[in-house]
């Protein structure tokens, strides 16, 4: 199904280790053009840490990372800007890249904010800085988008909104998308793969697979367990307030 | 109708103000104004090394603030001292070991008040050269590297995801840095330059809504601090590095008014 050179990135066994605890280890994942590949898990699960290892944020990582592409947009999670510098939104579009106006505009008009273009980036809300962001991320024409949350603080509609227009964006781009996102419901149904993480890869495949996986659905029946058991399926192990797995 | 030495203090210190202008504005942005003060200090260890080996002065100032920078870099790899204290620690035992070794050179008689303050009298034509050349040569630099540096300025790790290499880009501004104390030493010395780095740039932040502004105001701030001072010191024959820093104090202070005002029409 898949031919080698589709795939924009590929963690092989990938865990990074902070003062001696891993955040997150055993990760394998391959992200395709054209693909979404999306990561569920809870808090402090290793969600953001993987998509900083796909990223090459981190660098020295246990296992591999293989980036075939250095077209990337990304949204951060949490993005520490210093409001002291006079930063529009213009300037901030321009971040790491020149784009044409043109196309700024059309971005930014896409996540509903060209009003704000020339605003100061300090005096937006938190939900008009997520779509600056998203904004940012997809004028760049990336071929790999990675998403941490993307719609957080943005209010339901637009949520939808943005969760469309991502999709419509890896389609018509033809980009691999690495999508972090708590919202199952919206997420599943546009999403080709899921990891759910745990710490570690606790199972992963499609989502219909993932949702299968497991044995709510014998308790829920079918319509929960494609929806709601993806997220709260049974582990065959638990964690110690240490983050150490225990078998059942 | 001035004296030379007049003419050849505006050249270089309109020359200074064009580099320390945009350089300043990162050490606003980047926080590294104790940074440079550091770097600054050290300056003087390379100015007595200049006369002991008859170096070049601007060259033997660089290598040595770039030295310091380098131990300053392996030191904050190797202790769990924080920045502050580490730069603290370098600045201040820099300027005692160049203190000491000048007690050794008994047989030149130093302007330490010079060295300290900078000397208008002392800017000589191939201090010109080395002003603009170099200067020249900063600008270029910083402007290649501006999309990685501004770009992790802003955030780093976005800047790293998508591919800028903000750690050379750092590296390279570091360098910069000493090179832009090395070219205005002589000219504005070694406790004032720090100030003709950060006071243009901070009056710019106060009246600059973009950054490419700020650059330009810090710039513009910058020149007329050199004109303003050097006129002043010329008329009432105050020295010349405390009377430009003095000049952009003012207009740092006028740029506040300036604050004040927008805030009230946009009321």
């Amino acid at each position: 199904m898949s031919s080698e050179n589709s795939t924009l990135v590929k963690l092989n066994n990938a865990g990074f280790k902070q003062n001696d605890k891993w955040l997150v280890e055993g990760v394998s994942l391959t992200v395709e053009k054209g693909k979404i590949v999306t990561l569920i898990g809870p808090n402090g699960s290793g969600k953001s840490t993987t998509a900083k290892i796909a990223l090459g944020i981190y660098k020295n990582i246990e296992g591999s990372v293989e980036k075939y592409t250095n077209k990337v947009g990304y949204v951060p999670q949490k993005i520490s800007i210093d409001w002291t510098l006079p930063l529009r939104v213009y300037d901030f579009m321009l971040l790491t890249e020149n784009i044409k106006d043109e196309v700024i505009d059309e971005a930014l008009t896409l996540t509903g904010v060209i009003h704000l273009k020339n605003k100061n980036l300090g005096n937006l809300s938190g939900g008009e800085f997520q779509r600056v962001l998203i904004a940012r991320a997809i004028s760049k024409k990336p071929e790999l988008l990675v998403l941490d949350e993307p719609v957080q603080g943005v209010d339901y509609t637009g949520e939808i909104a943005l969760y469309e227009l991502i999709k419509r964006i890896s389609d018509t781009l033809n980009c691999g998308i690495l999508l972090i996102s708590h919202d199952l419901h919206t997420v599943m149904t546009a999403t080709d793969h899921v990891v759910c993480l745990n710490g570690h890869v606790c199972c992963s495949g499609s989502p219909m697979d993932v949702a299968k996986n497991n044995e709510y659905k014998t308790l829920f029946g079918e319509q929960a367990s494609q929806i709601l058991s993806v997220y709260e399926h049974k582990h065959d192990h638990v964690h110690s307030d240490k983050g150490e797995i225990k078998k059942n | 109708m001035f004296d030379d030495f007049f003419i050849r203090a505006l050249i270089a210190g309109l020359g200074i103000a064009l580099v320390t202008g945009p350089l300043g504005c990162f050490v606003v942005w980047r926080r590294l104004s104790y940074f440079g003060d550091t770097l600054a200090h050290s300056a003087l260890l390379g100015v007595t090394l200049a006369y002991s080996f008859e170096l070049n002065i601007a060259l033997s100032v660089f290598i040595i603030s770039s030295l310091i920078a380098l131990i300053l870099i392996q030191l904050q790899k190797k202790t769990n001292l924080p920045g502050d204290a580490l730069l603290g620690l370098l600045a201040h035992s820099s300027l005692a070991v160049g203190l000491v070794v000048i007690g050794f050179l008994t047989f030149i008689r130093f302007d330490i008040m010079g060295l300290l303050f900078g000397d208008i009298l002392a800017v000589t034509t191939d201090d010109l050269l080395i002003i603009w050349t170099g200067g020249a040569v900063i600008l270029l630099v910083l402007k290649l590297i501006w999309k990685p540096l501004f770009a992790s300025t802003v955030n780093y790790e976005l800047a790293e995801a998508e591919g800028l290499n903000p750690d050379r880009a750092k590296a390279i501004f570091t360098i910069l840095m000493a090179a832009v104390i090395a070219i205005s030493i002589k000219m504005v010395g070694l406790l004032l330059i720090t100030g003709m780095l950060i006071i243009p740039a901070a009056m710019a932040r106060n009246i600059s809504d973009s950054p490419q502004k700020m650059v330009l105001f810090s710039i513009i701030g910058g020149l007329l601090s050199v004109l303003l001072g050097l006129f002043s010191s010329l008329e009432f024959n105050t020295s010349s590095g405390p009377s430009i820093i003095m000049a952009s104090l003012i207009l740092f202070i006028l740029s506040l008014f300036n604050i004040k005002q927008s805030i009230k029409l946009k009321n």
